[in-house]
């Protein structure tokens, strides 16, 4: 018998009713990459409850400096920004030593990347990723230039909102996330249809980064605040079958 | 609220990786260099233990395009069937320190095919004590996909051991099996498997809730 408060555990099942569904068809892209199968559900073992384990070592001093990591002959034009925020788990723990990183178009919505043949000039001093690993208290901040908005071919006038990319990790390879970041008051919003891909208003609030006025550093930067939900480990409560009945 | 009701916070929901996944994840695919320290699809050391395979692959939408700004991740046992995560205690088997178990590789742009460079994991105990067969677990975003697919990679040399896992029995079409077993070839003197991922259509491959 273990104890209730084991660290790591099999986690909660992912609701999927939350999350987008795999076939969005406003989300053009999705229909022919989406399956047409049920997911086949299977109880965490160990293949899912572990997961790879980073540390500060492996990232540069300015990994999490967007504003700074690419400076070639001065600074990104743009608004300078902070985003700060904690990453939990469903349980409400603080999940440390994760790693999130993060990509993003410039101040005027162009990616730097080989495929983007938006009109909108590159910034020469802006590359438009970072990363960081969150703390004992599950805390993460970085710092960037906000990112434009820009037009895709889907509909003929779609634009994304203004958006920050994200990678999480958690503990455990089943807790693993990529979603978008986006930014109280943009009226894109409502009218995107990757956003519209969730069918939970609630879900999409949870993915709105909220001015920060007391993280502003004046005369300086913005701040927005982000906070991610990883999934939580279940308390075993009695035998624990994951690593076999011995 | 009654005060004995279960609160539990709401997993942050899942969004599309984009076609511009590279930029975080895989600069110098997109076209630059920024970090000095790159994850990459190159698994082992010099003197990371086991038998060195190549993994390759390509994906397929349902049109039977290949999908080409895909990106892909491995998370492995070593080659003694341990996961360096302290959640691994099966103590029978020792960690090897120059084995992470995890990787990240993209689609070429051109050819669509991805590739690791890793060792043939051994076999994780899975549960209730049931050994499960040596597999790669592998998790795949792209453009067009709203949350990443997880599912497993088998080997095709290790019919016996297939044929007792207790995840590809718990796959009731029997026939579907087959989709997520790797074929073995040698190229040149280096052992290959192929894993091609179907994502939609008649060959499609499983793809697991875990």
């Amino acid at each position: 018998m273990t104890t209730p408060t084991e660290q790591f555990g099999e986690f909660l099942m992912r609701d999927r009713a939350w999350h987008p569904p795999a076939y969005t068809p406003g989300y053009k892209t999705s229909v022919l990459r989406s399956p047409q199968k049920a997911l086949i559900s299977i109880e965490n073992d160990l293949s899912d409850i572990t997961g790879p384990l980073f540390s500060r070592d492996e990232l540069g001093a300015l990994d999490n400096d967007l504003i700074m990591n690419y400076v070639q002959d001065g600074l990104p034009i743009g608004e300078r920004i902070l985003v700060h925020g904690y990453l939990r788990d469903e349980n409400g723990r603080p999940v440390p030593n994760a790693l999130i990183e993060v990509w993003q178009a410039n101040a005027s919505g162009r990616y730097r990347h080989k495929n983007d043949k938006y009109i909108a000039p590159v910034d020469p001093n802006f590359g438009g990723c970072g990363r960081c690993i969150t703390d004992e208290n599950g805390y993460y901040f970085y710092r960037t230039i906000k990112p434009g908005p820009y037009p895709w071919r889907n509909g003929i006038n779609d634009w994304r909102p203004a958006h920050i990319h994200y990678s999480i990790f958690g503990s455990g390879f089943a807790q693993r996330l990529i979603t978008q970041m986006y930014f109280e008051g943009d009226p894109l919003i409502p009218h995107c249809p990757i956003v519209r891909s969730i069918p939970d208003e609630d879900a999409v609030r949870t993915l709105i980064a909220q001015m920060d006025r007391g993280a502003f550093v004046a005369l300086d930067s913005m701040a927005y605040r982000f906070d991610i939900v990883v999934r939580g480990s279940r308390a075993t409560l009695f035998e624990n079958h994951i690593q076999g009945g011995k | 609220m009654h005060p004995n009701t279960p609160v539990y916070l709401k997993e942050t929901a899942s969004q599309t990786a984009g076609p511009y996944v590279h930029i975080g994840l895989a600069p110098k695919q997109a076209g630059f260099d920024i970090f000095e320290n790159n994850f990459g699809n190159v698994l082992v050391t010099p003197e990371t233990k086991g038998e060195r395979i190549r993994v390759e692959g390509r994906v397929f939408d349902g049109s039977g395009a290949i999908v080409k700004d895909v990106l892909l991740e491995c998370w492995q046992a070593n080659a003694a069937g341990r996961y360096n995560h302290p959640a691994d205690k099966q103590e029978d088997k020792p960690i090897d320190p120059t084995f992470r178990g995890w990787g990240r590789a993209c689609s070429d742009f051109e050819s669509g095919v991805y590739h690791f460079e890793t060792v043939k994991p051994g076999s994780v105990t899975g549960r209730h004590g049931k050994l499960m067969a040596p597999h790669i677990n592998l998790w795949i975003v792209a453009r067009g996909i709203n949350i990443g697919l997880q599912t497993r990679m088998y080997f095709s040399d290790e019919a016996d051991a297939n044929a007792a896992d207790p995840i590809l029995n718990g796959i009731e079409w029997v026939e579907r099996r087959k989709t997520l077993v790797a074929q073995r070839t040698e190229k040149d003197g280096q052992v290959v498997y192929t894993f091609d991922i179907y994502l939609q259509g008649p060959n499609e491959t499983v793809f697991l809730d875990a």
